[in-house]
Parts: C-alpha cells; structure tokens; sequence
C-alpha cells in the first residue's frame, strides 16, 4: 500500500507494474532518484539526455497540488534552458521586474530587478510550481521518445534502504505490493522531511523562525500591475507585513504575516481568509479562493550531501526560508552541479572523487542562501528588541535618503553562487578580466551575433574564445572539446565585452558543463587548458 | 585598513555634546532610541568603512559596565 499524502494538480506518471517487480533477484540501476519533485525530475532530465539511465521514483502519481513555489530566478531558468524546458516556462510565466515596497499605506521605494540590458531570460518570472514540474516531465517524455533512458515510476515509495558497499538496495512499495532493486547510485530528492535522510539516522540542523504566514492564492481578474508588492505594517495587517504578487491564470498570491502565537484553525476558515483577502484588495473586487494554507519556515542543512553512494540535493539537503525564493531555485543548481559529474564518474571520465566536489561547491551555495534568506527573516521577524529597533530606523531613513534603500529587507532574490577557491576551479591568467566571470562564476548572458552566449553552451567543456583565432574544435588529452569562437563584432551593443574581457583585447575561457568558468587566460595556450580541464575533472 | 580614531577628534567637542542633547529634547524614551538607531545608520553609512565600523562596534561593546 502506497499513503496519498498530498492531492495531485496532475496526474503525469501513473502507476504501472514493471518486470523488476516480478524478479527474482533485484534488477540493478545505475542512477535511482528518489522523489519526483522539481528536483528530482530536473536531475532525471539531465541524466537522461546525457545517455546515463536513471530511474525515477515518486510515491505519488504526480505533481502535487497547491501553493509553493513561484519564483523562478534567470539562473533557472539558463539551467531548464540547457534542458530544454524553459521555453513553456517564459510562455506560460508572468514575468516582472518592478518590486514596490510600502509602509502603512504609503510607497517607501521601489526597485527594477534586472536594469541591465543583454540577457536572454528575464531576471524572474511568476510560474505556479505545478507548471514548472510538469514543463519538466513533458520534456522528459519527449527525450523519453527520442531514447533517453529515463524511467518514472508513479506510486512506487521508497520504504528502506541500506548501503552495501558497492551499491544501495531499496525496498519499494506499491499497489501491488513490495519489491527490492538495486543502485548504483542513489539520488535522495524527496524533499524537506527526506524519509532516505531519516533511512540513514543523518542530521539536519538549524533554526526554526518563530512566525506564521498564511497563504491565499486567488483568482480575480483586476488590473492591479504586473509587480511584486510588499508592505511593512499595513492597516489590513497592522504590526506584520504582507506580499502581493501575480501568476499565471489570473492568480495572485497573497501572503500575511500572522506572527507566532495563533490559533492555526481559525485562521484557516474561509470566512476569515476571504475577509483579510478583502481589506487587502478591496471589498468591491470579487475574487475565489484557490488555494490556502498557513506555513512557518527553518533553515536548515544537513552537515554532508554525500554519504558513499548516496547524495542529497533540494530541500532534503537544505531547507531555507521563502523570502527570496531560493528554495526550489537552490535545489536546481545543485542539480546542475551533479549531472554531469555523476555523468562524467559513471563513464570513467573523471574518478570518484570528483563526486566528492558535489558537497563542497553547493554546501557553499546552501549556506549562502541560508545566510541571505536568514537575514531576510530577520529584517521582517524581528526577534528582539535591537532587530524592532533598526528596522523601524532603517524604515523611517529610507522615505528621506537614498543611502537606506539597501537596507530595507524584503528578501535578498535568489542569485546564483560563485565557487570561489572552489575545489576545481582553475588559473585566473586573465588580469584585470571583469570579476563577474572569475573562476568559479556562473557564466553571465549576453548577446552573440542573432542569439545569445549561452545558447552555445550546451552542457560540455567548452573553451570561448573572444578576439583570438581557434579552430573549431580542440582534442585535449584524446578528448575532443568544442570552441565557440566569438569576437567583439558579434555583440555591438557591448555586453559580451563587458562581461568577458573588460579592458583585455583578447580572453581564452575553460567553461565547465553546467556553465561556470574553470579558468581563463589572455592568450590560447593547449598545454594550460589540457591541466586545468584535468583539474576540472577531479583529477589534480 | 583605516583605524579607528579613539582619540580626541571634535575641534569643539562641548559644542557637539550640547547639540547631541538637544537633538534628544522633550522625546519620549522610546523615540530617543528610535533617534539613537537613526543616528547610527546615517553615521555608518558616512563613515562606509566596515573595517573602522567593526572597530567601533567592539569600542563600544568593550566599554559597557
Ligand atoms: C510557501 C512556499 C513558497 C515557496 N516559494 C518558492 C519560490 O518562490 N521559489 C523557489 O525557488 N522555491 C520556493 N519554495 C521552495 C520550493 O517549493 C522547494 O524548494 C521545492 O519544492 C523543493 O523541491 P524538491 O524536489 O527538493 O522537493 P519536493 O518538491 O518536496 O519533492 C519531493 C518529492 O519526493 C517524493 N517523496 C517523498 N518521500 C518519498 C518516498 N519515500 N518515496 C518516493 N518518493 C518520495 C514526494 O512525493 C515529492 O514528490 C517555496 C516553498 C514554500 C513552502
């Protein structure tokens, strides 16, 4: 038997029985993935396009229902592009740039996300998470169809496993009852209460938020702007704060700070939602209820994301607040990350230890966005005296100077991570070359003759060169690693130059698969990129 | 990095003190803080040198009974 624990928005994988089920010894995979959330569906995608057979499986039939996620940040979305999934995401998305922030009735400061010019995606949109995990399965099965070797399996929960050495043995459950497979990896992705996690008797520490939010989605057709709107003690939420923001199918979410000690039924009657809903929006604006619940956040890690031959990514490894969305956003750079090193480890290119530089390079990420979101919690939770006392400071400044607008936290949005000093990073040979694409950066955007940089950046080692002749492939130590060979003619408007050479005439750059800089140079020189790709590979 | 000045710096520093007073004049408790909070922010921001503002931070906290 298999617990519903959450309803479906869609039902995308449903259960079906398979040989393994009948075997009489368990079948052996080389990648499981358990959960088939945003995460585990992201990683699936990405094995599979690379060849890597990887089975995924869920103990529901599909994506789950109801207010999560809904922003997604320009680094996802570069990622979904490589995998070919962001464009229903654009389509379908709300996109925005203009947040407003207000105290009591009156604007405070507002500020343009993403004023700089030359990016292919905008900085955030507005997407229901149901629609971002079901654009991903819909690319799945297409790649499916063209002989990826995915696997989902729908209904099919994960109920123990053990470690053995040189693989991990599941014991699955299902309608028609138990059954045993083997990996030889095992990917936990099933999220914040990770059953895999509690499997292995692993930590995850941190720090609850004492506070309460309640969530409203609703749908209204008004013509209130495409903006993100914030407000610090309005009079329909005298002493907390609330946000405003638009998705898809005319839907807004509402979120109210309620603080700590409430009586959690009450404010979940209807009566008393539709009331709040409003005095916010106005009582003569009809509106239905979508979907509503109250939540309270943490900020927590677990202290490893790789335990032998099994790993965590998303919310099973990191949990960190809402504000600023970085949640599902931090959980697909991890994905990211492992792909290609799982990848690149499975086909004997690179050796285990390469793995190892998973937990390294995003257990900085996570605490990176536990910090940014933790100081956002305290900017808005106030949890003593001193906190009350500065914010309300910082509030009061910032309708006079312009000095305090940085101060003002209403969540610090998600940005992607740079590995600096990270473990498989390279020689910056480039001096005075833009601090943005340093070794370690995520690569920066930007326009490259009628397309865009990282269209071209297709999940491989890539070697970029700007203003220096290179032919159109290069074999380094047997393997051949294609060139894009750009100069600044191909971006008149500037950005490329900006981001990549700034002062330099000519930059050589050794860029990773998952689109972050190993190292970069003045000049081609073979014998440099050959060392630095093998120090990518976890080789040095 | 830039030290803190712990010595004498105000040329008139009994001037200062009596305008800092009066800044404070007929303010209830709650909003002389609430002014002391401002106060700081604007300093920071003046001073924009974190390494001298954590230097200062420690004064201060070092000096408390
Ligand atoms: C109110 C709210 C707002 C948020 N807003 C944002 C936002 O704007 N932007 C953002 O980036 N993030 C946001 N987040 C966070 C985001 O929703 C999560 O980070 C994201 O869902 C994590 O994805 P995941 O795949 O790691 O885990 P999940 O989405 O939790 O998926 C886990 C999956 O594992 C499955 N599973 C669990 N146990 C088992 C088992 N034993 N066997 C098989 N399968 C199992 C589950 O059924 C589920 O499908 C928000 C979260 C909340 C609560």
């Amino acid at each position: 038997m298999v617990a519903v624990r959450y309803q479906t928005a869609f039902r995308l994988y449903p259960y079906a029985k398979v040989p393994d089920q009948e075997a009489t010894a368990p079948r052996r995979h080389p990648v499981v993935i358990v959960g088939g959330g945003p995460i585990g569906m992201g990683l699936a995608l990405d094995l599979g396009k690379r060849g890597i057979a990887c089975l995924v499986l869920d103990d529901h039939d599909g994506v789950g229902k109801g207010s999560r996620a809904i922003c997604f940040a320009k680094r996802t979305l570069e990622i979904c592009d490589r995998l070919g999934c962001a464009d229903p995401m654009v389509e379908k998305g709300v996109v925005w740039n203009l947040g407003r922030v207000y105290r009591d009735e009156k604007e405070i400061y507002s500020f343009n996300l993403l004023p700089e010019e030359g990016h292919k995606r905008p900085a955030f949109i507005n997407l229901q998470q149901p629609y971002f995990e079901q654009f991903i399965v819909e690319e799945i099965r297409r790649q499916q169809a063209a002989g990826a070797p995915i696997e989902i399996r729908g209904q099919n929960c994960v109920t123990a496993m053990v470690q053995m050495g040189d693989h991990v043995r599941l014991d699955v459950d299902t309608p028609d009852g138990p059954y045993q497979i083997e990996a030889d990896y095992l990917v936990a992705c099933d999220g914040a209460n990770s059953p895999v996690r509690a499997m292995m008797g692993l930590d995850f520490e941190g720090r609850v938020f004492e506070d309460n939010f309640l969530i409203a989605d609703i749908r209204m057709e008004a013509d209130f702007p495409v903006e993100r709107r914030f407000w610090f003690d309005p009079p329909f939420n005298r002493g907390e704060t609330a946000l405003l923001h638009k998705q898809p199918d005319d839907v807004w979410r509402l979120d109210f700070q309620l603080g700590w000690n409430i009586d959690r039924k009450a404010e979940l009657d209807p009566d008393r939602i539709r009331g709040r809903v409003a005095a916010m929006i106005g009582a003569d604006i009809p509106f239905e209820l979508v979907w509503t619940s109250i939540y309270t956040f943490r900020c927590c890690t677990m202290k490893d994301y790789r335990h032998g031959r099994v790993f965590f990514a998303g919310d099973s490894a990191h949990q960190v607040s809402p504000f600023g969305a970085r949640g599902a956003n931090g959980g697909m750079q991890d994905i990211d990350n492992l792909g290609w090193k799982l990848a690149a480890v499975i086909t004997g290119q690179a050796p285990d230890a390469l793995l190892d530089t998973y937990h390294a390079e995003r257990k900085h990420g996570a605490m990176e966005n536990i910090k940014n979101s933790s100081r956002s919690a305290d900017f808005l939770t106030p949890r003593n005296p001193a906190h009350a006392l500065f914010r309300d400071a910082v509030l009061d400044l910032v309708e006079h100077f312009p000095f305090a607008r940085p101060m003002v936290n209403s969540g610090r949005l998600s940005v992607p991570c740079t590995y600096d000093a990270g473990p498989l990073n390279g020689p910056d040979a480039l001096p005075e070359g833009p601090a943005r694409s340093r070794p370690g950066s995520p690569c920066s955007d930007a326009p490259c003759g009628d397309s865009f940089l990282l269209d071209h950046l297709r999940g491989d080692f890539t070697v970029l060169t700007i203003n220096t002749g290179c032919p159109a492939a290069l074999t380094i130590a047997g393997k051949e690693i294609p060139v894009i060979a750009v100069s600044t003619e191909d971006d008149p408007s500037g950005p490329l130059a900006a981001r990549y050479l700034g002062t330099c005439p000519a930059a050589v750059y050794l860029i990773r698969p998952d689109q972050h800089v190993v190292a970069r140079w003045d000049r081609l020189d073979l014998a440099e990129i050959e060392s630095a790709l093998h120090r990518a590979l976890g080789k040095a | 990095m830039a030290d803190l000045i712990l010595a004498p710096n105000l040329e008139n520093t009994d001037d200062f003190y009596a305008e800092l007073l009066a800044a404070h004049e007929g303010l209830s408790e709650a909003a002389m803080h609430a002014l002391n909070a401002r106060l700081v922010l604007i300093l920071a921001n003046h001073i924009g040198d974190q390494g001298v503002l954590r230097q200062a931070l420690e004064a201060a906290r070092a000096a408390a009974r």
